[in-house]
Formats: structure tokens, sequence, C-alpha cells
């Protein structure tokens, strides 16, 4: 009796722990929305605080962010629309055909070819900035949605998922194929491709999160104000004459809200896309 | 990429299929099918390496204005600039590793529980943070931790009687802000990679150990801990890498690589600073490969420390 009292007493203590760190978690979420329906003025005075006027809660501030200043906004959501499409298809295109071809066949320089795959998932990107942009300038790609695309749609992260999925494919359908007259790429496009679907899930919906709230390179090769994709275009609405608050926090919701509404539809595809590289024994 | 039916145009048709053939034959599909990897590393990886190398010996004055000064950057990266980046990014790493690896080790453990009610709820809320750009993480707890007194952190202080402080001007505070906004971002993430390690353990172990009458710590211990060895060294080994590359947060913080009195200026932002702020593309191309060798040595140093080379001899 007494060790099942104790169980239960232990099990409400692991509940508001849980609770407290989810408070943590979600806390700025909610505070990120009601700021984005304070008037501006309101939070140049106060910042993100307790001390809100529910009275002078509207959505003006929505309104001002579609219309409002040459539309400059729907521009950048479109700008990332455009980049993170391109990006994740093209991406899963060319590393889906990557780790399927590593992992299907026997040839000459594989391994090596293996090797390199992990090496460049452990160098940090950051350190080619420099060299990238200098590369970007003579092959004149700076300011242009290629640019922000192309040096990162080869993600070996991904060879590697998809490479630990085609691994699992039965090879026997690889001879079914062969016999009855198939190229190698109609069976890879045909035959394994559907296959592969969950794998094609779990990786978009992460390159889709990588691209969409990619900051680093964007910040370098998007030059001028109609090119800027979201979070560069926010990150310009902060200067150091004023923050423009009553664009800044509408569009700040406005571009979590898509990538959220993602992982509710599928929480599955985010999970296993992450744990492919985290659990080798 | 050569497309037969371009190749084959105009020309007779058994001409075109035997390309084809050639190109989808079991032999170089392989290729064809590596090929876009190997472009890909050769022209957006190998080659910024070799050129980021060669620029690290080099005086950029313009683009036809290049001189070789051998090892100068590399004598001038000991300035109390780059001393400072690496000492606040070596803190920095320390403390999100302190953090990132015992706290969601803990939740996931609790979330692992068969009797622990709202699991769904507690994983997702966990990684929602995950999902949000480094820019709305950073306005987030740049205005939360605001040096106006109303501001959400320091009126939350003032219930308990502290005093305001001004979170973003202060060396020790401002460390404090970045590695709450990196344990915010990356707790679920972590949580995941945890828990799918936890869900890898056979629970008649812990049965096992239980009828021997070993106590929940004791399990803790000698069961879910050494189980746990592959996937914690995997989140060290991570959180060192994002340790020492850390940039985005420090620059969103303070909108741009400058801070006051260098309290956010990691090693990225060092490298960003003298590559586009200071033109100065050879020196910025030293502090990357500095970079570089010292993830690779902090690693290394971690791999051998605990044991993973020996795993190889047995």
């Amino acid at each position: 009796m007494k060790s099942k009292a104790g169980s239960k007493a232990a099990s409400l203590l692991i509940f508001l722990v849980l609770t407290v760190f989810a408070i943590f978690c979600l806390a700025p979420f909610f505070f990120l929305l009601i700021s984005s329906l304070r008037p501006g003025a309101e939070m140049i005075r106060n910042g993100i605080s307790f001390h809100v006027d529910f009275t002078a809660l509207n959505l003006n501030n929505y309104w001002l962010l579609l219309e409002g200043k040459d539309g400059i906004y729907p521009l950048w959501y479109i700008n990332s629309a455009i980049i993170t499409v391109l990006h994740t298809l093209l991406s899963l295109l060319v590393t889906s055909m990557v780790g399927y071809g590593l992992a299907m066949y026997e040839f000459k320089g594989k391994n090596l070819i293996f090797t390199i795959v992990l090496v460049v998932m452990m160098i940090p990107v950051e350190i080619l900035i420099l060299p990238l942009y200098k590369l970007a300038i003579g092959i004149e790609m700076i300011n242009t949605f290629m640019g922000v695309i192309m040096p990162f749609v080869v993600a070996p992260m991904s060879i590697f998922f998809f490479r630990q999925y085609a691994e699992s494919l039965p090879k026997e359908l690889l001879d079914a194929g062969r016999i009855d007259g198939c190229g190698e790429f109609r069976i890879f496009f045909q035959i394994m491709m559907p296959l592969m679907l969950p794998a094609f899930g779990a990786m978009g919906i992460l390159q889709a999160m990588f691209s969409w709230n990619g900051f680093v390179w964007p910040l370098i090769v998007l030059r001028s104000n109609d090119m800027l994709t979201l979070p560069i275009g926010l990150q310009s609405l902060i200067t150091p004459y004023g923050n423009n608050y009553d664009m800044l926090f509408p569009g700040a919701v406005m571009s979590v809200i898509p990538i959220i509404l993602l992982f509710i539809i599928n929480q599955k595809a985010f999970i296993s896309g992450l744990t492919v590289g985290g659990v080798k024994g | 990429m050569a497309d037969p039916s371009v190749i084959g145009l105009g020309k007779p048709y058994n001409r075109r299929s035997r390309l084809r053939q050639i190109f989808s034959s079991q032999k170089t599909a392989p290729y064809v099918f590596v090929l876009p990897f190997i472009l890909s590393f050769l022209v957006f990886f190998l080659y910024p390496i070799i050129s980021t190398v060669i620029m690290s010996f080099q005086r950029i004055d313009g683009p036809e204005d290049v001189t070789f000064i051998g090892f100068q950057n590399y004598k001038n990266l000991l300035n109390p600039h780059f001393l400072n980046a690496v000492w606040l990014t070596t803190r920095y790493t320390f403390w999100t590793i302190l953090v990132l690896v015992p706290l969601p080790l803990v939740l996931a453990i609790f979330l692992n529980k068969k009797t622990t009610i709202g699991k769904n709820f507690f994983r997702s809320a966990f990684f929602m943070p995950a999902l949000t750009s480094v820019i709305v993480a950073g306005l987030f707890f740049r205005l939360a931790f605001g040096e106006q007194q109303t501001t959400l952190v320091n009126s939350m202080l003032g219930v308990f009687g502290i005093k305001p402080t001004i979170w973003l001007q202060d060396a020790d505070a401002s460390m404090f802000v970045m590695v709450l906004l990196c344990t915010w971002r990356w707790m679920g993430v972590n949580i995941i990679y945890f828990l799918s390690g936890l869900q890898g353990i056979p629970e008649e172990l812990y049965e096992a150990a239980a009828i021997d009458g070993a106590s929940e710590f004791e399990q803790f211990l000698h069961i879910t801990l050494p189980s746990l060895k592959p996937v914690i060294m995997y989140v060290v080994t991570i959180s060192v890498y994002g340790g020492y590359s850390m940039f985005a947060e420090s620059f969103a913080l303070w909108n741009g690589p400058r801070s006051p009195g260098e309290i956010g200026m990691t090693i990225v932002n060092y490298i960003y600073q003298e590559g586009f702020n200071n033109n100065n593309l050879g020196f910025g191309s030293a502090i990357g490969i500095a970079l570089f060798a010292i993830v690779m040595a902090v690693n290394l140093l971690q791999l051998f420390s605990s044991g993973f080379f020996k795993k190889e001899g047995t």
C-alpha cells in the first residue's frame, strides 16, 4: 500500500515537472501572438510584458502587413515559399538518387564516396561562408534564388537517410525489373521511388523546415530588398533607428504558422527524419 | 546532364537507343546516381575548402590585388578579439552541453514511463520551439529580456524583489540569455534523440533487475546510462559542433556581429565581421581554419576520453 501511494506521488511530481517545462516551451508562442495584436506604440513602451491592455488588442497590424508599405512583406513570403519548394524538391530528387545508388549497387569507389558523405556531415558549414561567398560572386549567383539553393541541395544528412532506408528495400525487385526489360532508371523511378515514400516524407518535411528557416547563407547571398526571404526580411526590420514592431510581430507569427501546421499534420515524419543519424549502435 | 533525346537529335534512331543503353546500363547507372553528390562535393565543398586554405595565407585587398603573406594571418589570430571569441564560444559550448544533455535525458525518461499522462502533448510541446526560425526566437528573447522594468523577465523578477537587469549589456547575463535561447530551441530535439534510444532498451533488462532488487536509481545507473552511451556521445558531438559554430543566435540578439563589449562575439561572428564588414577575406579564412581545428580537437578529445577508440581493439 505504502509503495503504491509513493508511486502515485512520484507520477504527480513527474507530471508537474513536465508541465513547468511545457510552459517554458510554449509561453513564447503565446506572447508572440499577443504582441502581434498590440499597437506598436505600446510595444515600444513596455516591450514583451505582462502589462497588456487587452481592450487595445486588434488585427490592425495584420492588415498593415498585407497591404501597407509597397507590399514588401507578401513578397518576402512568396520568395520564401518559392525557395523552400524548389530547394526541397531538388534536394529530394538528388539525395534520394545518391542514397539509393550507394545502397543498391556494388561499384568501385562506393566506400570512398560514402566516407566523404560522412566527413562532409561533420564539418561546420559556417567555416565555408567566406569561400562560398567568393565562389557565388565568381559564378554570378549573388542575389539570386539559385545562389541560395544550389550549395545546399545535395544535403549529406539526407543522403545518409535515404541510404539507410534503401538498404531495407528488397534487392530482388531490382532483378525482377531487369528481367522485365526496365532500365536502371526506370526501376528507380517507377518501382523503388514509390516504395521509398515514407523516406521522402520524412526528409521532405525536414528539408522544408531547414529551408524555410534558413538564415546564415541567405543573409549573405541576398542583397536587394525585393529578393529577401522571410527571416532575412524580418531581421531587416530591426534597425538602429527603431524597430518596426507593427510589422515585426505579425510577420513573425505568420512565419511560424505554416511550419507548425505541417508539424501538427505530420509529427511522425519529423521525428523519423531526426532520429536516423542519432542512434547508431 | 546528358539527355539522350537532345544528343540524338537528328541522328538515326538506333544511335540514340544505344546511347541510352550505355547511359542506363548496370555498370554505369550507379555512377550516374551518385554523380550529383560528386559534382556538388567538388564545386561547393572541396573547391571552397581548398580556396579558403589558400586565402588564409593571403592578404586580399581586391579581386586582382592579392599578396601572399605566409603565416601572417595565423600570427594575427593571437589578438584579444579572437581570444575573446574563442573563450566566449568555449564557455557557451560548455554550458549548452551541461544543460542540454542531462535535462533532456531526464525529461525523456519521464516521457518514457508507462504511467506518465499526456505524453504526446508534452512531446509536441517540447518540440515546438525547434520549428521556429532563429530570428523569431531571437526576437522574443531580445524583447522578453529587454531592459525596461516592465518587460517579461524583469517584471517576473520584480515579484521576488529582484532589481531589473540590463540583460543584453552585461557579459554574464547575456551568456545566460544565449544558453537559455539554445535550451529553448534544442531541448525537444535532444529529448527525441534520447527517447528513441530509450525505446531500444529491452524491457526484460529492467524486469530482471527489479527481481534482483535493484532500485530505480540503480537501474538507471547500470542499465539506462550504459545503453544510452552511443546516443549521449552523439548528442555531445553535435553540441560541440553546434556550440562552436554558433552565430545566428547572437546575430539575432544584437542585430549583427557587433555587441556591446563583444559580449556576444562568437568565432563565426568574428569571421562574418572580418569577411563582410572589414572586407578582410584572408584573415577571415584563417579564423575559419582555426575554428575547424578547434572543433576537430575537442571532438577527438571527447571521443578519446569516453573510450570510443578502445572499442576497436576488442
